[in-house]
């Protein structure tokens, strides 16, 4: 475990000491705020953060693979790897050190939407059952794209093809969700194959726990995904991480 | 300390090492020496568990290198080509960082870093960041994570490449004083290097080993230089 404690010490606090924390934050904490009052936060009269969640996945497309991609291409391209996996500390280790201090990164900046909640809180009664149900989501949906950014970060040395690509693998999941989506695919494939489609998008599951339903299918499909990617992720780094 | 046996390590159709064999025990400096591209880097990350042998094994301390990386890690002190470490902590944190990766903790860490910031003679950018320090602290502080955990063994690839002759001169210096209780692997392209605190030449070529001797018996038998020995050895070897 001390492998593991290292890692993640040395990742969260390597946020923090370099300014991809602070950029990271202010265009993900001014986006937060500004996409539910353009879709009419307070023209709704509504005493809930529905909007809030509802921009979130669109918004983690983009920002989850930023915060993600640097976790191994940047050890790559250093050459700081080859220092990393002589220490006595496993790939499995590692990946999960960095993994949970990205997803911790990430759980910081989601805290620090308190202000949205607030709000809601101060100008009306809302459900704040749903309220931390939805930053449960939240958190799990960022910690599905992260698991998708840090294996194609895995994948490369180069930054931008490990963010390119990350955006795209975390659209498809979001966008396989879309009802617009669903209805193309309803022309061409079988009901059956929709509804499988359907229910491997990330954005179905996030959006049923964030309208207040945990159910075990949901947390299982987040778990799944994360487990799956990270997993990925082990295999490419044991076999190329000296490629 | 260190038993190779027929290690071999290839990159698509390139080989890099072919099957080479040594073994070296305490008290010994082994020159690792070799032109660019020989297979020494490729040996020494196969040695440091970080690439993985396609044939045949290695074990330092008893430990074996497929079976036990982990053991192997921990007796072993390994500074890669060009001494990388992270660029944005500052010296202390990342001597931090790998005494606690290494788990060496409370009053044993103090001893330890005390130690290795004076051996090193990096006190005057122990609170700098990486990135700003040049080329020569920077292999010292690779040096300084390499030697923390006070290894055993010792396997350094080109450890006084970037350094001025004051500071090759130190390391050297270092090396010698170390050598009796531990044994060290060094590559190096500086044959007067390898005169001046090897004791023990293993001369690579196309991944394969064409010299394992003592310098002075290698200069003795070819009757000339260390460098003439060098350049006749992979030379007439290469174009035969």
């Amino acid at each position: 475990m001390s492998g593991f404690w290292a890692v993640f010490k040395r990742e969260l606090k390597g946020y923090f000491t370099t300014p991809v924390a602070y950029v990271f934050l202010v265009i993900f904490l001014f986006f937060s705020g500004y996409l539910p009052f353009r879709d009419g936060f307070f023209e709704m009269r509504q005493a809930d953060l529905r909007l809030f969640f509802n921009a979130l996945p669109l918004l983690f497309v983009f920002m989850v693979p930023s915060a993600a991609m640097r976790l191994w291409a940047e050890e790559r391209k250093t050459g700081s790897i080859e220092l990393l996996l002589t220490l006595p500390i496993t790939v499995c280790q590692a990946v999960l050190g960095k993994f949970f201090a990205a997803w911790c990164f990430l759980a910081i900046a989601l805290l620090l939407t308190f202000p949205l909640p607030m709000t809601v809180v101060y100008l009306g009664q809302p459900d704040i059952g749903q309220i931390v149900t939805g930053y449960i989501g939240a958190l799990l949906l960022a910690g599905g794209f992260l698991a998708i950014g840090m294996f194609f970060s895995a994948l490369t040395k180069n930054q931008v093809i490990s963010f390119i690509l990350s955006v795209v693998a975390c659209a498809i999941f979001v966008f396989a969700g879309n009802p617009t989506t669903l209805d193309y695919l309803a022309l061409t494939i079988s009901p059956a194959m929709v509804n499988v489609v359907e229910s491997l998008s990330l954005q179905t599951h996030f959006e049923s726990i964030s309208r207040g339903v945990v159910e075990f299918k949901d947390m299982a499909y987040f778990i799944i995904v994360i487990s799956a990617w990270v997993s990925a992720c082990i295999v490419v780094l044991e076999e190329r991480k000296a490629n | 300390m260190i038993e190779v046996q027929q290690l071999r390590r290839s990159f698509g159709p390139i080989i890099a090492v072919d099957g080479i064999s040594f073994s070296a025990a305490k008290g010994e400096v082994v020159g690792f020496l070799g032109p660019n591209g020989a297979g020494k880097s490729t040996a020494m990350k196969m040695l440091a568990c970080f690439l993985r042998p396609d044939d045949g094994t290695a074990s330092i301390c008893g430990r074996d290198i497929l079976s036990d990386p982990i053991g192997v890690r921990q007796a072993l002190g390994y500074l890669a080509e060009n001494a990388p470490a992270y660029n944005e902590m500052t010296v202390a944190g990342f001597l931090h960082f790998v005494c606690d990766a290494r788990r060496i903790v409370r009053s044993d860490r103090r001893k330890a870093l005390d130690r290795v910031v004076s051996l090193c003679a990096i006190e005057s950018v122990y609170h700098q960041t990486i990135d700003t320090l040049s080329k020569g602290y920077r292999r010292r502080v690779g040096l300084a994570q390499a030697l923390i955990h006070d290894p055993p063994v010792l396997i350094l690839d080109e450890p006084t490449d970037g350094l001025d002759p004051n500071q090759k001169h130190e390391v050297r210096r270092l090396i010698s004083a170390m050598a009796k209780d531990k044994c060290i692997i060094i590559s190096t392209h500086i044959l007067e290097e390898v005169e001046q605190v090897c004791n023990r030449a293993i001369i690579v070529a196309r991944g394969r080993i064409l010299a394992d001797s003592t310098p002075k018996e290698l200069t003795e038998k070819y009757q000339c230089s260390l460098t003439e020995v060098f350049r006749k050895i992979t030379t007439t070897k290469k174009s035969a």
